[in-house]
Formats: structure tokens, sequence, C-alpha cells
């Protein structure tokens, strides 16, 4: 989960990484009075923010520099609402100006081709990080971090001395550095990005944007991580879907898709495409993955949630059943489609295979439902899923 | 022979006595493992009764069981937010493979004992998130169904367990030396390259499938690591060509950013490597039944 700049800032100012005063704003009214309010501690300047989870706000006129709540409050007026590749701005930052001496780059990741941990620091901060790390790729230093013994002091002095840092600076830098470890680690995050880390005219080292990604598996750890999930931008049928632990993600074409395991259902939805393109480019409408060992039930929701959706033309089904029973599979289609009943007329062509199939095959065969079709190989059935999707509606 | 799993192979299971643990446990038996034992400390001393008469003791920890037993492997099927513990204790014992089954772990949880591992040296990690490992007909390390197809001389390894079961019935005419499912996590213990590696040392395996997906840039590594140590014939499948920029697909690690991670990225390499890639899970399967006939030849 990623998280937005006032929630990374937040989560920062928590663990004693030194920001700036910062509130959000929905309204250019709200805008205004945290500007009245945040203005006076850097001589009336504050800046107004895009709050959207994409970079390259600054260049689509997301942030602005006001002098007066007046002007913030029109800076908020232009921004909320704003397009920023595809996100739309509902909510603004107002945060409190600062005099920038210099900008560094600082960030800790996941390393999954080291399986470690991975530092980048660098004495110029501010661009695109991708950026710098092609053109000048000798200013980013990078220092592998061992999971568990992170960044001490000696491992915060390894990256300052790598990144080349003025003598006078690394201990500071050093300091804000190990701070922004206990974020990723007390955390759990697989991204702390600060860009930029800035050092003022008065020479406190201060993070001035942030960017956190959180790992959800670590839940368990962190009650208070379910509240940061931007529910507001979620798809009504990815929350739906969530709200029954599916783990469903909606895409923009005709073909519902439902499988068992992550892999599985990642290649159906790959083959629906390839067989699309002989009609007219059918494309699959969703990722659907019910897991391991669904019971019927599981199997109803899924399909429920397949069928919310009005863009999806018909249904593709395929379970290979490992752990999973064919026949509650079958159950599951058998009960949602008697639940739904006449007014379902979107076909459905299911391809089962493994535990238990022929139980499975002989569920649907003797309920012989008008819009279930069984087709031997996920092949052939993504081929006919792909065709009915083609056709235009019967009414 | 085949690889990491064989008829030496003496399992202990963590979490034998849970409800998943059970269930797989019964599964594993049926197939041939020899199961020497479970672990839970506040069972130790008791014992599992499972179908066809077999009684499997209860440890109270990993370290007395491997005295007990000789177990050489172990199954940890503990929930996620006590599998860094159950792994942790069976690298403390020196268990010489752990295949982690359970999903869910955080990430942290992983690197941390993964790298204890390495450190260590003395413990091969298989998992989290994965079906584990099966050398058809003579041990089977986690859910893999035994009864998809028996054995042969074709190795699999994948990130996926369903398409790891998809692909062993595809090919179940020709069967398997072993199939490892390494699981779709960001970090995972045992790679793609630890199970070509040891599939091209294998003197029971001619030709090796594997199976990729969306994330990282585990099958680019290695393709790279196919061209220059792999000569055996090796058959390739990415899955996630329609998955969109920044959405996770089910797994942890199936996210594709910005231009990193995609499955055209790893076809391609792979591809370079001289890996024949198929479009589809049958169409993979049909290139590996070519080179199988063209070696029988």
């Amino acid at each position: 989960m990623d998280l937005f700049e006032y929630q990374a800032r937040d989560m920062f100012e928590k663990h004693g990484v030194p920001v700036l005063a910062g509130a959000i704003a929905t309204t250019p009214e709200q805008a205004r009075a945290a500007a009245e309010q945040i203005g006076p501690k850097s001589g009336g300047v504050t800046v107004v923010k895009a709050q959207v989870k994409t970079g390259g706000r600054g260049k689509a006129g997301g942030v602005k520099v006001t002098k007066s709540p007046d002007e913030a409050q029109a800076a908020a007026e232009a921004i909320l609402g704003m397009d920023i590749k595809g996100h739309t701005v509902g909510t603004v930052m107002i945060a409190q100006g600062a005099r920038i001496a210099e900008e560094y780059y600082f960030s800790v990741l996941l390393d999954r081709a080291n399986r470690t941990y991975l530092a980048m620091c660098s004495k110029e901060g501010g661009m695109e990080i991708e950026q710098l790390a092609v053109e000048r790729p000798e200013a980013l230093a990078r220092v592998a971090v061992d999971p568990n013994t992170g960044i001490d002091a000696a491992k915060a002095q390894e990256i300052v001395d790598a990144a080349g840092f003025d003598e006078g600076d690394k201990a500071a830098i050093a300091d804000v550095i190990q701070k922004l470890w206990t974020v990723y680690r007390e955390e759990d995050a697989t991204l702390v990005e600060v860009n930029p880390l800035v050092k003022t005219e008065d020479g406190q080292i201060v993070a001035l944007d942030g960017k956190v990604t959180l790992d959800e598996n670590a839940g368990f750890r962190h009650a208070d991580h379910e509240a940061l999930e931007d529910t507001a931008h979620a798809d009504p049928l990815e929350a739906a879907a969530k709200e029954k632990d599916l783990n469903y993600v909606k895409l923009d074409g005709s073909v519902g898709i439902i499988g068992n395991g992550a892999g599985l259902v990642m290649s159906t939805l790959d083959v629906v495409a390839y067989a699309g393109e002989e009609f007219g480019g059918q494309k699959p409408a969703n990722f659907l993955d019910i897991g391991g060992g669904a019971s019927a039930e599981v199997m109803a929701n899924g399909l429920h949630i397949i069928l919310s959706d009005p863009q999806v033309k018909s249904v593709f089904v395929n379970v290979f059943g490992g752990i999973t029973s064919c026949d509650a599979v079958a159950n599951g289609i058998v009960g949602a489609l008697d639940a739904l009943g006449d007014e379902e007329d979107r076909p459905l062509v299911v391809r089962l295979d493994g535990n238990n199939v022929e139980e499975g095959r002989r569920i649907l065969q003797e309920r012989n439902h008008p819009l279930v079709t069984i087709e031997p190989t996920m092949d052939g059935a993504a081929r006919r899923a792909a065709e009915l999707a083609s056709r235009p509606a019967a009414n | 022979m085949a690889i990491f799993l064989n008829a030496d192979s003496k399992v202990i299971v963590q979490g034998m006595t849970g409800s998943e643990g059970m269930k797989h446990t019964q599964r594993m038996l049926k197939s041939g493992t020899d199961i020497v034992g479970g672990v839970n400390p506040r069972k130790a001393g008791t014992t599992v009764d499972f179908e066809g008469g077999v009684s499997v003791p209860v440890y109270g920890t990993v370290k007395e069981a491997i005295e007990a037993t000789g177990a050489n492997v172990s199954v940890i099927f503990v929930p996620a937010q006590f599998t860094k513990a159950a792994a942790v204790e069976a690298i403390e014992a020196e268990i010489p493979l752990a295949v982690v089954i359970t999903e869910g772990v955080a990430v942290k949880d992983t690197a941390e004992f993964y790298n204890y591992a390495k450190d260590k040296g003395t413990t091969r990690i298989v998992g989290p998130n994965c079906p584990g490992l099966i050398t058809p007909g003579v041990s089977n390390a986690g859910i893999i169904p035994a009864d998809i197809s028996g054995t042969g001389r074709i190795g699999l390894v994948s990130k996926s367990g369903t398409l790891t079961y998809q692909m062993m019935y595809e090919l179940r005419d020709f069967g398997f030396s072993s199939a490892v499912g390494i699981g779709g996590d960001p970090i995972i213990g045992t790679t793609h390259i630890d199970c070509l590696e040891a599939f091209q040392n294998d003197p029971d395996t001619d030709a090796i499938v594997m199976i990729g997906e969306i994330g990282g840039d585990a099958e680019e590594r290695a393709a790279a690591y196919i061209k220059e140590h792999v000569t055996k014939p090796v058959v390739g499948y990415v899955a996630g060509f329609t998955a969109p920029e920044g959405k996770t697909m089910g797994h942890a690690g199936a996210i594709v950013s910005g231009s990193s991670g995609t499955a055209q990225a790893k076809k391609e390499a792979l591809e370079a490597a001289g890996v024949k890639v198929g479009k589809t899970p049958s169409e993979t399967a049909d290139l590996m039944r070519e080179i199988m006939k063209d070696l029988a030849k």
C-alpha cells in the first residue's frame, strides 16, 4: 500500500524525522484556514501540494508556492480536481515554506534480487531519481543493508561517506537516515523515500517530501495501518470484493475471469486476451483469485462480484483443483446462478480439472443450466468465452 | 536422484497439529512421504494417528525431532504471524531443507529469516507462499497433489502453485523428476536459478520447464544463468502479459512497476538465452513434448 505524502509526513514525524508543519485540505476554504495557521511560521509563505500517488506533480502544476492565505486558497482552487497522470486530486497539503540551501536524496527499499535491503543516497536530490541513476550513476550511492542488523550508526556513516557529503553535514544527515530506517523497520515498509531531503539555510536537515510503501502482509502488527487506506478512490467492485476477502482487480475488458491461484488466473487473463484478438479484441474484465481450498460459498461470492460488473459480457471460470475441490466450485456456480434466477442472461464457460473433477462436471451436467458451457481445455474455454463476449446482447 | 527431495528424505511438519497441517500431513503420507514427526511444544510427547494406521510422534522442538528421528526436511504450516519464529527454529537446528508453505508472511520476516539461513549456511529455504516440492513416487514436501503426474525425466520450477499443477497435468504423459514451487513473494529462499542449477546437475533430469510471472527480475537473471550454465533444453512460460502497471496480481511479488517486471521483458530475455517460450501453458507443454520426443530418438 502506497501512502499519500501527508500520511508519510505524519509517519515521519511520529518517528522523530524532522519535517515541516503541514495540514491537509479538501476545499479551498480549508486551505485558506490552514495557510492562516501555518503561514506565520515561515513569513507567510506556504506551499500548496497536490496529494496524488504518482510522480511528476510539480511539472503538472500541482505544487504552488503562495505568500498569503488568499493565494493559498486560489492555489488550492486550481489544484483540487486537477488530473495528474490519471489521478484526480482530491486533497492538497498546505506546508510551511522552507529556505532551501541544498537538496539531497535518500531511500531505503527492498532489494528483491539480493534478498536484502538497499539504501540509496545522493548529494544531488530534487530531480527524478531514475534519471539521476541513468545519467550520473556515480552520484547515487548504493549501500546494501542487512535485514538483521539494519542501519545502525556505522551503516549510516557508511551511507553518508559513500554519498560524499561535506564532513560538517555528515553527522546530522546520518542521524536523519537512522530515523528514516526506524520508520522502515517499525512500520514494516518496503520503501521509504525522501526526495528532496534538504539542508535549510539555517543548517537544518528536513524531509521535505516522503514516499512510503507499506507491506500489507504485516497488517497483523499494525492495527493503525488500515485507516491509511485510500477508500475514497477504491473501485467499488474492488472494495466489495475486499469485504468478502476476495482477491479482485478490475480491468477494462468484457470477459469476466474467475480462477484459483494467482499464477493460473494471470495466465487465464493472457490466454483470454490472445483468444480475444480473433473476436474483435475481447479482453479480460478482471482478475479474481478465489485462492486455495475455496468453498462453494467463496466461489458463489466471486461470481456475484463479477456479474455485478456491467461491462462483463461473458464469464470464464478456470479452476485446476489442487486443494480446491471441483465439486465445491460446481456447487458454487449452480448456487450463484440459481440465486440470480432469470435476471441473469450472460453466459458462463467453465473449465475444471484436478481434484474431484468428475464430480464437479457431473454436478454441472446434471443441473444443465442454459447459461453454462463446459469446455475440456483452458485454451478452448478461453476461445469460447471470448467468442461469447463478442456476440451482440440477446435482447 | 531428483533434486532436493529423495528417498532418503525424512520429513517433519511444523504446525502438523493445526487443521492445515493435519490435512496435508495426511496427503503427504498417502503419497509415500516418510513423515517422521511433528513439532508443537504444547503437544510434545503425544502422537497423532493418521489414516492407514500411521502414528506420528510430536516433538517439542525441531532440534528434538532431529535428534530423535534424523529428520532432514521440515515443512512449515504455521500461521503467518508465527512463521518467522518457526523458520528461525528450523534454521537454528540446522535442518538441511525447510519448506515454508504459509502465505501472507510479512516480507520483513522473510528477509530476516532468509538472511539468517544464508549467514548460517546450513539450511536451504523453499518459499514462503509456495506449494512446496515433489519428487513423484518418492517424496512430497508440501501441498502439490501427488496424483497429477507420475515420475519422469522433466524438471519443473515455478513461482505459481496452480500453474505447477496445470503444467504437471499437461505433461503427465512424460512425468517429472522433481517439481519445485518456489513461491510468488518478493523474497523467496530458493530461486529459479537454484533449481536450474540443481536440475542441470541431476542425472535423472533431461529437460526443464521454467514458469515465471510478472514482478522483479528473477526471470531475467535466470535467463542469463541459462545462457552461461545450462546445457539441458529449457522451455519457459511467463504469466501476466495483460497485468496493468501498479496493481498487485494476487502474489505479493507480482506487480509491474514502471518498465520493470513486465512479462514481455522476461519473455524476451528468456528467448535471447535460447529458451523456447510458450504463449499459453498448453503451448508450452507442446514445446516440451517436442523436445522430449527429439531426446528419445
